[in-house]
């Protein structure tokens, strides 16, 4: 059961991948270029324009590099979405498998991308300092790791807080602490400030945009295809979401 | 949906977590070396060498948020 929960979870993941590639080439790959012709640019007045010929060329990079990228992502993202749902699916409330689906799509598109977001927002090239590569990697992925520790809390507190005060009160409390402790954390994790004073406005704007954007499609994607996915399969096999073992 | 209020909706079953402990453990650490794979190597820690896979995933790594340069 797990297995093919897994199975579907990483198909789902493929198609959200595919559908993320599309929207990042068509919105977000104009402002990679900027960034990248502003660090030419800066580069060249610097005088230190290498000659070395690049590894991947900027066409490859942006079609079947992004593409990869993009895949690989939706497919293991889509995948450990399915685990987590196999652990919490029936453990929290009466939801059924479409709307457990959708609850974790966005309980996680909050948690990962979101939250971190605000604190360590996406950054196009150029507007980083390279030697910090280390300690941004390190604080990003703490702010995710503090993130889902603190919705997963949430989530724990809202079901003990179920019987007493019903499910929309409850709700709205777990929601609440989630963003104060989120909040908290956020305000005291060190503050990442590296964009160059003359770094294009519009082009951070845009590229920021666009790296949001194409989350919410992935991760809406993601959870409305994986809910259709094994709502189909618990359908055919009774009310049960257990998945029949000769469909695969 | 109002007829589907006369239908008994049933108690989801949960599956035991000790049937999805050992898929966790052993497919949750392929998949996450996949998302460190694409978002990572290469960049602040490798475990690969060259620059290669940076480079190739590259626009894909900044878009994702992922740190890079
Ligand atoms: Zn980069």
């Amino acid at each position: 059961m797990v297995r093919s929960l897994l199975v579907r979870g990483m198909i789902a993941g493929l198609i959200a991948g595919l559908l993320y590639f599309l929207f990042a080439y068509l919105f977000g790959e104009a402002s990679v270029d900027a960034a990248i012709a502003y660090e030419e640019q800066a580069a060249a007045a610097a005088r230190e324009a290498s000659n070395e010929a690049p590894l991947v060329s900027r066409g490859i990079q942006a079609t079947i590099g992004l593409a990869a990228a993009a895949l690989i992502y939706g497919a293991a993202l889509g995948g450990v979405f399915a685990l987590v749902y196999s652990a919490v699916y029936g453990r929290i409330g009466r939801l059924t498998p479409r709307e457990t689906a959708a609850v974790l799509a966005l309980v996680g598109f909050v948690a990962v991308i979101v939250v971190p977001f605000l604190k360590y927002p996406a950054s196009p090239p150029a507007s980083s300092i390279d030697g910090t590569i280390g300690s941004r990697t390190g604080l990003y992925l703490a702010m995710i790791i503090f993130s889902v520790v603190l919705a997963a809390g949430a989530i724990l507190l809202g079901r003990r807080l179920l019987a007493r005060f019903g499910t929309r009160n409850a709700t709205l409390l777990a929601a609440g602490a989630y963003v104060a402790a989120a909040g908290i954390v956020g305000y005291l994790m060190p503050v990442v400030a590296e964009t160059p004073a003359d770094f294009p406005a519009t082009v951070l704007y845009q590229f920021r945009l666009a790296s949001f954007g194409g989350q919410l499609v992935l991760w809406t994607a993601l959870g409305l295809v994986f809910g259709a996915l094994i709502d189909g399969s618990s359908r055919r096999s009774g009310s049960r979401p257990s998945i029949d073992p000769a469909s695969l | 949906m109002a007829q589907a209020a006369a239908v008994p909706t049933p108690l989801p079953v949960a599956i035991p977590l000790r049937d999805v402990a050992p898929w966790a453990v052993f497919a949750g650490v392929i998949l996450l070396s996949l998302l460190y794979l694409v978002g990572m190597d290469q960049g602040a820690t490798s475990l690969t060498s060259g620059g290669m896979l940076h480079e190739f995933v590259h626009d894909g790594r900044h878009l994702l948020g992922f740190p890079c340069h």
